[in-house]
């Protein structure tokens, strides 16, 4: 079957051919759209590649104070690499996507793109309590979604046809931050489930992301307030067990798991109880450490 | 369409190529280099490991098109002549080779790993950059020990 493969070399040109081909099939990295085509499972009319944009593999701090701008092209091991020291939750996460040639070639626009629930980095998107998807077309200027909205169901996002995912905004926070996954090895594993913490000590408040336990990444939203109302700020002292066994309660209750053939609904339940309770000892830890230097 | 790329220090101009193929497909069946393997096509397994522009990636994930204008290093592409490289020859004096298949990528995969480390990596990070690539009759520790004994021998940063 005869395909057009579209290699716009900027930005403008990328959301023309877009405007003008909505059936053709936006490909990064690759890590998903090739296995697609490789097994004969997709057909599309036209594949629009977008790694010659060099725009698109950018980051930078200087639009918006406080906020960060990760262009929709970075690699997870650029991200691990220049982005770990601001956001060590997205560095974990990333390091966890499956193998090192995966993680040199997958980028974070793809994981949204993508938007499986088992997406690595997106719990740790709806951790940082803020954080946007800036798409664009030619019919609509850029302009963002909130993370927790962009998902409507397994590998469904709110992108309409003729727009693409330019970049993603981030609120830098200087606060701990954790991920946690559950496979059956480290390397090349769908999360069975996942988890993802920031504790944000300027507002108090704490950041919660679950992955791979429900239609669509999931805020723990009420787990988070329970938590930052329960945390002792001020005197940075020692964890309360009970505060971190009903937090992991309240993430549990959060999910909506199915049984499927990774793990059973009930595993997955328990699983995030136990990753809230541990993400929750290492950030506070950290959280203490820092409270500790500063004092 | 055409993908014109730079393989192994060559400039080639493939014609025909059907726009969804990979760039593995590209390398074995139309440039007759068929040191890359295809087992999995889904990026699980490592063994169609090539350098694009200098950096490890599965080839079987690349679309063609995206390789045009960039330069590829397969497994042919490191020895010189006859004489291979450091890291082929310690595979092949550890006995890091049985069925030969996952080899061509455990190579490329282990010859960036040496290229980015001064000295002999810990055995943690060697198997960190190995994770992606599967190997079902070694157990792996033969292809550690090459790694190890190449890293020994300066096969490091050049």
């Amino acid at each position: 079957m005869s395909m057009e493969f579209l290699r716009p070399a900027t930005w403008a040109e990328a959301l023309a051919m877009k405007a003008e081909r909505p059936d053709a099939r936006p490909i990064a990295g690759g890590t998903d759209v090739m296995v697609e085509l490789n097994f004969d499972r997709t057909r599309p009319p036209a594949l629009l590649d977008l790694t010659a944009i060099p725009e698109l593999a950018t980051w930078n701090t200087d639009i918006v104070p406080g906020w960060i701008r990760i262009g929709a092209g970075m690699t997870y091991t650029r991200i691990i690499e220049e982005l770990g020291g601001m956001f060590p939750g997205l560095a974990i996460a990333a390091r966890t996507v499956g193998s090192p040639q995966i993680r040199n070639r997958g980028t974070i626009g793809g994981n949204l793109g993508s938007a499986s629930p088992a997406g690595d980095l997106l719990p740790v998107l709806l951790a940082n309590r803020g954080a946007e998807v800036w798409v664009e077309s030619v019919r609509k200027k850029a302009g963002p979604y909130p993370v927790y909205d962009f998902f409507t169901g397994p590998k469904r996002n709110l992108l309409a046809p003729d727009e693409l995912i330019r970049e993603v905004r981030m609120r830098v926070t200087h606060g701990p931050e954790q991920f946690a996954k559950i496979g059956t090895r480290n390397a090349m594993v769908i999360a069975v489930c996942s988890f993802a913490l920031t504790l944000d000590p300027g507002e108090r408040e704490v950041g919660t992301g679950i992955g791979s336990a429900g239609p669509t990444p999931l805020l723990a939203f009420d787990a988070g307030e329970y938590l930052a109302g329960e945390l002792d700020w001020e005197g940075a002292g020692p964890l309360d067990d009970r505060v971190a066994r009903r937090f992991g309660e309240l993430v549990a209750a959060a999910a909506n798991p199915i049984d499927d053939v990774r793990g059973t609904a009930e595993y997955r339940r328990h699983a995030l109880s136990v990753m809230a309770r541990r993400t929750l000892g290492w950030a506070w830890a950290d959280y203490r450490k820092g409270a500790a230097e500063c004092a | 369409m055409r993908v014109t790329f730079t393989v192994n220090g060559e400039e080639r101009v493939v014609d025909d190529v059907w726009e969804g193929e990979s760039l593995l497909y590209v390398l074995r069946e139309r440039c007759g280099l068929p040191g890359s393997k295809n087992a999995c096509e889904q990026g699980e397994c490592g063994s169609c490991t090539v350098y694009l522009d200098g950096t490890p990636v599965c080839a079987c994930l690349v679309a063609a098109g995206q390789a045009e204008g960039g330069t590829v290093r397969t497994v042919e592409g490191l020895a010189e002549g006859h004489r291979l490289d450091p890291l082929q020859e310690a595979f092949v004096e550890c006995g890091a080779v049985q069925c030969g298949f996952c080899t061509p990528g455990l190579i490329v995969a282990a010859h960036d790993l040496l290229a980015r480390t001064d000295g002999v990596p810990a055995d943690t990070e060697i198997r960190e950059a190995l994770a992606g690539n599967l190997c079902r009759c070694t157990g792996y520790e033969q292809i550690i020990e090459a790694v190890r004994l190449a890293a020994g021998r300066g096969a490091g940063p050049s």
